[in-house]
């Protein structure tokens, strides 16, 4: 297409441990955001949200956009390509600087030399920059300033969140789409996408923790007062439950799947004690009788573990004290009956599930946890779209692009 | 094991192990005030404490006052500022446990005091060449969830600084109680067993039994191993005695009735009892215990003829639990407790410092004689050395080497071949319910 279309279209694409997961997002002139498509395949080739079977991924990823194409209609040329894993990480980093002439009003030169302080940090060897997401300004030490132009001062700083990862992995699946021949125009974190799906402005200014539970890993944003304050990713999630139960109750995996999805539960309730299961018998075998109470045992320690970590590490940092939107679950993860008493136990603050509702069309069968992330990934497209400048990293990304067109030649 | 086994070269040949007591933070302290009262004269006993209002009612001899100027004699309000408080003042605490070679704490986890002074005072004992036992409780569950997270923070610590470290869970102690036990009750109980715990202890090192366990015995079971341990004792009289004892002993609630017992790597068994102790009795006894034991359990066992006793049989159990796999401790005042991990005073040579977890490679070193005792002098300047960088590089030069052994097959399933994850230490893939070793049946 050479001429400009009237609307934009934005497809978020995750590669989840469980499922692949492409949704299809217009982005209408005034600035409205309608969902049209949504493609999934139930995913192969990925555990913990790394790719580790590049063949059954690819397969998986091709199916799954196709039928987006398909549902929506158009056909996809580029992706927002969801991240997770193990070796994401994230922290703060302040950049300082102070003014020449001791007391002015600060200038645009000003805040491009702070801007610049920010971003001098060093990644460990073999990291990349994922997100270097701007938080506030200080003015004189006087923090949550938006926009600090024309305020005198003698001392600008500014404080950002930096999201970064193993380069090699992080370089993975990005092939992968693009051996499908399309671009990616941005990778994002998976955990920030959900987020961007399921809080709104209010809970941001809050204060949130919004946690998603996926199948291969867990990942959590904090936001307090509208700003992200942190993020991380846990390699632990629905898969290890189930693990845990096949191992536990000497199941087959698949079987184990099956009795978390039909007899789950996230905490241990005293009419459990006790309870016995059959199994219908297969193959003339005897029926089996399974203990629910271990079942149901076996599975809230590990969620409980998995919240209590998350909760420690924000104790760490005294953020849990600013959550005064408490947490919201999403994932699917928090479809496991009474997952929010137990997160509600673990983090002492109220919970919520995330409804994805910054989406102003959405069809009501997307309105599931599930999606959260591929929602929230269009959501941060659309972010990029009516942002007037695009973000440094273009030009790395043109040379891998001609790189790429010249690759089949070679 | 040989009963007549030579004592260890850190003892003198005439004097028995010398022994330290030491009550920590409140709990600690009280705890001890209740061995004085029942007139247990059998140890020294020492209350360390920061709360000057406490120390000066107390009956116990020895007392230490710590961080005076920075608390003025009021209590230290957070573990941090106790373990600072310690960390300021290691040189008294050391200077407490001098010339003891089993030196004692005991202490209430969750508190101020007791949480962040407790592990630097095991550290600093075990600077001084002693053998170092820790006798912990955890708060009660109604006491609130940060007590309690304060108190599992600090028991990790306190399971790195000593050689041993006895759980008596403040929950377990009120299994014991009757329904409408009234409070004081329940903190008399908590002393109770504590006391207990205690005496089991002085009578299986300093009394002199028939068939002999002694503090070489001790050493073997819980030196260096940073081993989480259990402890109960169990007493019954008259006909049937013997598996009388048995059966509370399994039922105690410190065993976790039983399975803790069928985990232990090795446990130590005291048997006292009237002149009445028959060789049969004692092999049925050992017979019974040994079948709820794993095989390859280490069993040391002593038996020691008490004619105070008259027909009552008295039992008590040591026994340490193998350590969850590859636990690092956490260490909030960062640089300097590592370096109170890596102290040793085993000579190596010199290597890089960077690598390998202090905390890891202990665990193998099940079987190290003693560390060779050291005069005042020495001990003194060897603490003088404390933060150089030369000490560090030994002892992380025999760290390097050792690899760990697989402590337990344990299927991890779909994550078999993915990278491993770990935090801070534990391998998160291996199902919850196995690293926090609750059994299924």
């Amino acid at each position: 297409m050479m001429f400009k279309p009237s609307h934009h279209v934005l497809v978020g694409l995750e590669i989840g441990t469980a499922k692949i997961c492409a949704v299809v997002g217009q982005l209408t002139p005034q600035g409205d955001l309608n969902i049209v498509g949504v493609g999934q395949r139930p995913s192969r080739g990925v555990r913990k949200g790394e790719v580790v079977d590049q063949k059954l991924a690819h397969e998986d990823i091709r199916l799954a956009l196709h039928e987006a194409e398909r549902m929506a209609n158009l056909e996809i040329r580029s992706v927002f390509l969801g991240v997770t894993g193990a070796h994401l990480r994230g922290f703060n980093n302040r950049g300082r600087h102070h003014l020449p002439y001791g007391v002015s009003a600060i200038t645009e030169a000003d805040v491009r030399d702070t801007v610049r302080n920010a971003r001098a940090f060093k990644l460990p060897a073999g990291h990349e920059l994922v997100h270097l997401i701007r938080q506030h300004f200080l003015v004189d030490g006087q923090p949550g300033v938006a926009d600090p132009l024309g305020m005198p001062a003698s001392q600008l700083e500014l404080d950002v969140h930096i999201v970064h990862g193993l380069q090699s992995r992080l370089q993975l699946p990005v092939d992968l789409v693009e051996k499908l021949q399309l671009e990616v125009e941005e990778v994002v974190f998976n955990g920030l996408a959900s987020s961007l799906a399921v809080l709104s402005p209010q809970e941001k200014q809050l204060g949130a923790l919004v946690i998603d539970l996926g199948a291969g890993a867990t990942e959590y944003v904090v936001y307090s007062e509208g700003i992200i304050k942190h993020t991380g990713v846990l390699a632990v999630g629905g898969d290890h439950v189930t693990n845990d139960l096949a191992y536990g109750l000497k199941v087959p995996l698949r079987l184990a799947e099956e009795l978390k999805l039909t007899h789950g539960d996230a905490l241990l309730t005293p009419e459990a004690r006790g309870r016995v299961l059959t199994l219908p018998s297969e193959n003339g075998l005897d029926a089996r009788t399974l203990n629910l109470e271990h079942l149901r045992r076996v599975m809230s320690l590990r969620l409980e573990e998995t919240f209590q970590i998350i909760a420690e590490e924000l104790e760490s940092t005294r953020l849990l004290e600013y959550l005064r939107a408490g947490v919201v679950l999403c994932g699917g993860g928090s479809r496991v009956p009474n997952i929010e008493r137990l997160a509600r136990r673990v983090f002492g603050l109220p919970v919520s599930f995330g409804r994805t509702k910054t989406i102003n069309s959405l069809p009501a069968s997307l309105d599931q946890p599930e999606f959260a992330t591929g929602i929230g990934l269009v959501r941060f497209g659309s972010f990029q779209v009516l942002k007037p400048r695009r973000r440094s990293g273009l030009a790395s990304r043109l040379v891998r692009k001609i790189g790429g067109i010249f690759q089949p030649a070679s | 094991m040989n009963p007549e086994a030579a004592p260890s070269p850190n003892l003198p040949p005439a004097a028995g192990p010398r022994l330290k007591i030491i009550g920590v933070g409140g709990a600690g302290v009280r705890a001890l005030e209740h061995l004085a009262r029942a007139g247990f004269a059998e140890a020294p006993l020492a209350a360390v404490h920061t709360d000057a209002r406490l120390l000066a009612q107390t009956p116990l001899a020895t007392t230490l006052l710590l961080g005076q100027r920075l608390t003025r004699g009021l209590k230290a309000g957070d573990p941090e500022v106790g373990r600072a408080i310690a960390e300021g003042e290691i040189e008294r605490l050391s200077e407490l446990c001098a010339d003891a070679d089993l030196v004692v704490v005991v202490v209430g986890l969750g508190g101020s005091t007791g949480s962040g002074v407790a592990p630097v005072l095991a550290q600093a004992a075990r600077e001084t060449g002693a053998l170092v036992l820790s006798l912990a409780t955890l708060p009660f569950a109604l006491e609130g969830r940060r007590r309690a997270r304060q108190a599992a923070v600090a028991h990790r610590q306190l399971r790195t600084a000593s050689d041993a470290t006895i759980l008596l869970p403040n929950e377990k102690i009120a299994a014991l109680l009757a329904e409408n036990a009234s409070l004081p009750e329940a903190l008399d109980k908590v002393n109770e067993v504590l006391a207990l715990g205690i005496r089991g202890l002085c009578r299986l090192i300093s009394h002199d039994g028939l068939i002999k366990v002694d503090f070489a015995d001790l050493c073997e079971v819980v030196r260096g191993r940073q081993a989480e341990s259990f402890l109960a004792a169990a007493e019954a009289a008259g006909e049937g005695r013997g598996p009388a004892v048995l059966r509370a002993l399994l039922e105690s609630p410190f065993l976790d009735h039983g399975a803790a017992l069928a985990r232990a790597e090795s446990v130590l068994v005291s048997i006292a009892s009237g002149p009445g102790l028959s060789l049969k009795e004692i092999g049925r006894f050992m017979e019974e215990l040994n079948r709820h034991c794993a095989d390859h359990v280490q069993m040391v066992m002593g038996a020691e003829v008490d004619p105070d006793l008259g027909d009552r049989l008295l039992v008590t159990l040591i026994g340490t639990l193998p350590p969850p796999p590859e636990e690092t401790p956490s260490a909030p005042s960062g640089k300097r407790s590592l370096e109170l991990e890596a102290w040793d005073l085993d000579p190596a040579e010199t290597d890089s410092p960077e690598t390998s977890a202090p905390g890891a490679s202990r665990r193998a070193r099940e079987f190290t004689a003693p560390p060779p005792r050291l005069s005042p002098d020495q001990a003194a300047a060897l603490l003088e050395q404390r933060g150089g960088k030369k000490r560090k590089r030994r002892r992380k030069g025999v760290d390097q080497g050792q690899g760990l052994l697989p402590l337990e097959v344990v299927a991890k399933g779909r994550f078999e071949r993915s990278e491993p994850t770990r935090h801070r230490g534990e391998d998160l893939d291996t199902p919850t319910y196995i690293r926090r070793g609750i059994r299924l049946n």
